[in-house]
């Protein structure tokens, strides 16, 4: 395994080849905005808030899926990429219907940690006030498909860890949306091992335990970080 | 097979060749017009007259000048006539005025700039040949190239011949044809493919189809060369389901090169195996995009992904892949057989040869064109197109489909090359020119792309998901005649962002309708948002 040396806001820095920039910014420290990205499943780069500029390159390369150079110099937070990621926060809110204030999730949603971090007051963008709909046939879950941002760790978390793949996504564009099994009820997949991973993956108030209250949920990442740990280090203590 | 074998088929089919041929036009557009039924009323009025020892009846691919349609070339020994707009009725007159007779259905003058300012390279055979018969591309030189290539040059010697005749991808972006081959075949893989980019989708664009409906064997032929040079033995064309007679055509040039051997295993008596299968796509733009189309051959979601690792490195379920647009695999065996010097001579300094281009929009002349690179728009739009008719003046051409731009009519005089095209704002695309005349609004021309683009996004990123979408919904609003001076701002804004945050070329370049109208026709978006100041003045 060779050891790489980058640079990342002029601060130095070593990780091993294998490691992307997001990695490596972690471990030194620095923090990179994150929204698609979830430890322990693959990244698709899609949310685009972490990309970060790269000297010598004049496209912007998203963290999560960048591996680390010998020599790179690496910029995290420019005014340009705080700009940039503000406007991403600001579309997301403005293409479904986050009102926090009746969202299981209030006080414990990443978008809403996101909002506070760009310090988004307000959304300039026009509202899409989508016609989505709340499937809630799950006798334990259910989904509201006005606060999915379409981050798809859900699909991952569920194909990946658990092996189940009942999620996926349907549709393009602007109507592209979550799915589970071919399209039908929650309750009526035949997949789902109702394990929860999923609830626990998902960013916002989208996916939810049945019977919580406004700011109720709560997520426990760790235990996806457990499972992984478990399953590919055989070490089942944190 | 032998290449004295290859050269009987072609020395038969010469041989059998009569002396008066009438061509009917079989492409897309004019089988619109009924061309298949023009074809069958010639057959049997040849036959009915007895004339089947003299005159031969035959489907050809495009014959260029497809706003004309039906078209039927008649060539004699005495010279050739083109006639326009042939229905089924006029099959008769043709027949009898096949002495040299006058008709009443109308001729194109094949001397028109339209006709002699091409030069066709990719279009070679294309109304020429019947495009369902491999012996009549065999007669026009064809698979002499492969033969050539498998039997008396290494695939190194293929890849230096292809990167020094200069040619570069007509997919759009206009990357190093040889140096992508050249990638291709450094990677260390056990398995490698080869893929013909076949998912034209630009509104306005038709030369893939073209190609693909005039000559499909050409196109083999190319991927063929490709997959010897970059050590590939599977190759697929992904080829849009919207190209039904593209398909069709395929699949016929596929089973009759097997049946000939020259294409399966140990082609041309080498040891060189090569196998081509279709896969159509199920009508997604985005998957002209090559990670989304390689997800989609992989019978995935049709969804891009951040590159590197480019396809030369990681492609088709990991291995290194080798991903080339129609138009340039069209253009392989006039390079191999000519010569890289022959191709390096034509066009500009850094675009040589030639480019399609689907001329269409507000023109006398639409249709398809092979012009050298360097061409200036002015002798294309104005000169081969025709101009503008009912006396209207051309304002602005669009090149590039959604991810080009529109060049106004004062930068006609600009030659058409890639760097050329990029400096003005837009791009060569893969070769759709549209036409616009002074009744056209810019904004609303940016605002029909835009919505294209909404449409067509995949919905994976965000900046492309939301971004489009509110920028559609703001030229809109400038259309309605209600936006003010901030959202024209705001609209910049979204532009710069989308432009640089999307994660594939299709958000990336989904502002460059918006921005190329702003830098030249800025006034009317101003004026828009004039006469919403002056209306709630009153």
């Amino acid at each position: 395994m060779t050891v790489k040396t980058l640079t990342i806001n002029g601060q130095l820095v070593s990780a091993s080849e294998e490691e992307t920039l997001l990695d490596a910014a972690q471990a030194a420290g620095i923090h990179i905005p994150t929204l698609c990205h979830l430890e322990g499943v693959g990244d698709v780069g899609a949310c685009r808030l972490c990309l970060v500029e790269i000297a010598g390159s004049v496209k912007l390369q998203p963290a999560c899926v960048t591996k680390v150079n010998e020599g790179m110099e690496v910029y995290t937070n420019s005014d340009r990429l705080q700009k940039y990621r503000r406007t991403i926060v600001e579309m997301l809110f403005a293409e479904g219907n986050h009102i926090c204030s009746v969202c299981v999730a209030n006080g414990n949603c990443e978008l809403q940690d996101l909002a506070i971090e760009m310090g988004m007051d307000h959304v300039r963008l026009d509202y899409h006030f989508p016609n989505r709909k709340v499937d809630v046939s799950h006798n334990r879950f259910g989904i509201d498909h006005n606060r999915c941002v379409l981050c798809t760790r859900c699909v991952r978390v569920c194909d990946e860890i658990e092996g189940a793949h009942t999620w996926d996504m349907a549709g393009r564009g602007t109507n592209s949306h979550v799915i589970t099994d071919l399209s039908q009820p929650w309750g009526t997949s035949q997949t789902c091992t109702s394990c929860g991973k999923c609830v626990n993956a998902c960013p916002t108030g989208a996916i939810f335990y049945q019977g919580s209250s406004v700011g109720e949920m709560k997520h426990h990442r760790e235990k996806l970080d457990f499972l992984v740990t478990a399953r590919e280090k055989q070490q089942w203590n944190f | 097979m032998e290449l004295n074998e290859l050269l009987a088929i072609a020395k038969q089919e010469r041989s059998q060749a009569k002396p008066v041929q009438i061509r009917c036009c079989t492409a897309a557009g004019c089988l619109s017009g009924n061309a298949e039924g023009v074809k069958h009323e010639l057959e049997a009025g040849i036959k009915a007259e007895g004339l089947e020892k003299d005159v031969e009846v035959s489907g050809v691919g495009c014959m260029r000048l497809c706003c004309q349609g039906p078209l039927v070339q008649v060539d004699t020994p005495a010279g050739s006539k083109l006639y326009e707009k042939v229905t089924t009725q006029d099959a008769f007159a043709i027949i009898e005025a096949l002495d040299g007779g006058k008709t009443h259905i109308s001729e194109i003058d094949l001397s028109q700039p339209f006709f002699s300012y091409q030069k066709p390279i990719v279009l070679e055979n294309s109304g020429k040949i019947d495009p369902e018969k491999i012996q009549a591309y065999i007669a026009a030189k064809g698979y002499q190239a492969l033969y050539h290539v498998l039997r008396e040059m290494t695939p190194g010697e293929v890849v230096e011949s292809i990167s020094h005749s200069g040619l570069r991808g007509r997919g759009g972006a206009g990357y190093p044809t040889g140096v992508k081959w050249a990638t291709v075949a450094k990677a260390k893989s056990d398995r490698k493919f080869v893929i013909c980019n076949a998912d034209e989708g630009d509104p306005g664009a038709f030369m893939d189809r073209s190609v693909l409906e005039s000559d499909p064997h050409r196109v083999l032929e190319g991927m063929a060369i490709a997959a010897y040079a970059v050590g590939a033995n599977q190759g697929y064309i992904y080829v849009r389901a919207e190209y039904p007679v593209a398909i069709r055509r395929l699949q016929t040039a596929i089973h009759q090169a097997q049946r000939l051997g020259l294409l399966g295993s140990q082609i041309f008596e080498s040891p060189f195996d090569f196998k081509i299968d279709i896969r159509i796509g199920a009508g997604a733009y985005v998957c002209g995009e090559e990670t989304a189309l390689m997800a989609s051959i992989e019978g995935k979601r049709g969804l891009p992904h951040p590159r590197p690792p480019y396809p030369a490195e990681s492609g088709l379920w990991g291995h290194p892949t080798l991903i080339n647009n129609v138009e340039t695999f069209a253009n392989i065996a006039p390079i191999i057989r000519n010569g890289a010097d022959w191709f390096a001579s034509i066009g500009t300094e850094k675009s040589k040869g030639t480019k399609v281009f689907a001329l269409a929009g507000k023109i006398r002349n639409t249709g398809l064109i092979e012009v050298p690179m360097g061409t200036s728009l002015r002798q294309i739009v104005e000169e081969m197109g025709g101009g503008v008719p009912d006396g209207g003046t051309a304002k602005a051409v669009q090149t590039g489909g959604p991810s080009g731009g529109c060049i106004p009519a004062s930068a006609f005089d600009t030659p058409v090359d890639y760097e050329s095209l990029t400096n003005l704002g837009s791009m060569m695309g893969s070769g759709g020119m549209i036409v616009m005349d002074d009744s056209t609004n810019m904004v609303d021309v940016a605002r029909f792309f835009m919505e294209f683009c909404m449409d067509e996004s995949c919905g994976k990123c965000i900046p492309c998901r939301v971004g489009t979408v509110q920028m559609h919904g703001l030229l809109t609003k400038l259309m309605q005649g209600k936006a003010t001076q901030a959202d024209l701002a705001l609209l910049e804004e979204l532009c710069d962002m989308v432009k640089n945050t999307s994660l594939c070329g299709l958000g990336q370049s989904a502002p460059n309708p918006v921005l190329s109208t702003l830098r030249y026709f800025r006034q009317e978006y101003v004026e828009l948002i004039q006469e919403y100041l002056e209306l709630i003045k009153d």
